[in-house]
């Protein structure tokens, strides 16, 4: 199944693989922060709600 | 359709509202047609008869090395919207795109540089197009140092789109020196698809499904990213009214 | 006008970087002779740098910057000003001293002219470029490593084709083509990027 890469295996699937962990750690970066700054804003919006 | 009817998505609370309804279906679509692409030409393209396989880098060199650039030209025409109406989320939402645009320039970076080793010989070469990629990303780190630097959204908001048009300017400026600069060395041994091949179908299609992907995150990821800008500015806003009683 | 105690020290900090690239590279006058034209350029550049602060930092601190910004000049014309002010007690400086550094440096006899022509033409956009980024950061505390970042990329088109004349220089070659390039940065940031300063000098003082 996997293609003869020959003499540039290395060079090719280092590329690969460290674009493919860049974007992994950057979407997983976003969605870390955004998931974490929705809650911030739901417990200070709710908070402010409460105290009227 | 009705242009203007665009600015409704100037308003923070509509822009969540609209971006939470499309980001899954974007999302998703994103990640098939990486998937798709990727694959596509990673096992199912031949080699190119002079370069090999790593032409099979180019899968993820040209769609990166085109979503740095065009990350950039997203912030230049948001940042001019700042300028021009102050809708809080243009603003936002360059803010929000520099760190994509950034990682894209890495990832054009180290595969272009990669893609040249066995032409060159070593991991980096000052070749005119990777120093032009190198000084987008310096332009790009400097963006996001003043946003980081300034407490006041609105001044932050004003000083970055100020250095967005100026780092523009001198960004086109930067890439004409830089071939100036290195018009000697490599001739000829220039990084991109030679243009007198035609590149052929075999390799162009799952090119276009990988660039179409590429678009594709990118756009996800700066929705996600710009509704967690609205999100934090609106905390903050909130934190100070508590704060002042 | 002040302009801080830019004067001595800018000339003191080349003197320095000039005295310790042969530590770093060594003292072979070949090597040097080669490299010099580049060296005394990215030293110039680094000198111009490390006094920007000063431009607007004193005036920012004591109000005078909010002074100037009621009195009847525009503030493209204050930022003109300090940019010039830079000039004369940094880059021209530099500009005159650039043949003695360049003994140092084994600089070849055909460069010297070409050089100290480059610094001429190139430092006033040094200056400009640099005010620019003294404007963005003039209301941060510590913010002179994130005015280095800002500015060292603006400065690049201004280093390639300034090293370039020079370098054109010390090898006899043609030096029009850089030289024209290089005037034509330094003519078209003087007339513009004063606006931009202008513009980020009025958010500041907001």
């Amino acid at each position: 199944m996997m293609p003869e890469l020959g003499k540039y295996a290395e060079a090719v699937l280092s590329s690969y693989g460290v674009s493919i962990a860049l974007l992994l750690v950057l979407v997983w970066a976003s969605l870390r922060r955004a998931r974490r700054v929705k809650k911030q804003l739901e417990d200070i919006e709710s908070k402010a709600k409460r105290d009227g | 359709m009705n242009l203007n009817a665009l600015w409704a998505y100037a308003n923070p609370k509509k822009f969540i509202q609209a971006t939470d309804r499309v980001l899954p279906w974007i999302s998703i679509l994103a990640i098939v047609s990486l998937v798709v692409g990727l694959v596509w030409g990673f096992f199912f393209t031949p080699e190119d008869y002079r370069q090999g396989s790593t032409v099979k880098i180019i899968y993820i060199h040209v769609p990166s090395a085109l979503m740095a650039i065009n990350a950039w030209l997203m912030m230049l025409v948001t940042s001019l919207v700042w300028i021009v109406r102050r809708h809080h989320v243009s603003a936002l939402a360059a803010r929000a795109a520099a760190p994509v645009g950034a990682v894209m320039t890495v990832i054009a970076l180290a595969t272009g540089a990669i893609w040249g080793q066995p032409m060159w010989g070593t991991w980096w070469a000052w070749d005119p197009r990777l120093t032009s990629f190198l000084i987008l990303f310096l332009f790009y780190l400097g963006y996001m140092a003043l946003w980081a630097a300034i407490e006041d959204g609105d001044t932050a908001a004003d000083l970055t789109s100020i250095l967005c048009l100026v780092g523009s300017v001198f960004a086109l400026l930067s890439r004409y020196a830089v071939n100036f600069w290195n018009q000697g060395l490599h001739q000829g041994a220039s990084l991109s698809l030679d243009k007198e091949e035609n590149v052929a179908d075999v390799f162009y299609y799952p090119l276009l499904v990988c660039i179409a992907g590429f678009v594709l995150l990118f756009i996800a990821l700066v929705f996600l990213r710009t509704q967690t800008e609205i999100r934090a500015r609106r905390t903050r806003a909130l934190l100070a009214r508590e704060r002042m009683g | 006008m002040r302009a801080g105690g830019g004067f001595g020290l800018g000339l003191a900090f080349f003197l320095i970087v000039v005295t310790l690239v042969p530590f770093g590279v060594g003292p072979q006058s070949e090597l040097l002779a080669r490299i010099a034209s580049g060296i005394l350029w990215l030293g110039a550049l680094l000198a111009c740098l490390l006094s920007l602060d000063r431009i607007l930092a004193l005036d920012w601190e004591d109000g005078s910057l909010d002074l100037l910004a009621t009195a009847p000049l525009p503030m493209e014309a204050i930022v003109s000003i300090k940019a010039l002010a830079h000039w004369l007690t940094t880059g021209l400086p530099l500009v005159l001293f650039a043949p003695v550094f360049g003994l140092l440096l084994s600089l070849p006899e055909p460069g010297y002219m070409p050089l100290v022509l480059s610094l001429l033409l190139g430092t006033p956009a040094l200056s400009v470029i640099g005010t620019f980024g003294a404007a963005l950061t003039v209301g941060l505390k510590r913010g002179g490593l994130l005015l280095s970042l800002l500015v060292l990329p603006l400065y690049v088109p201004t280093l390639i084709f300034g090293a370039e004349m020079a370098r054109r220089g010390v090898e006899g070659l043609d030096i029009t083509t850089p030289l024209l390039m290089l005037a034509g940065i330094t003519c078209g940031t003087i007339a513009l990027l004063p606006f931009a300063s202008a513009a980020v000098l009025k958010v500041n003082l907001r």
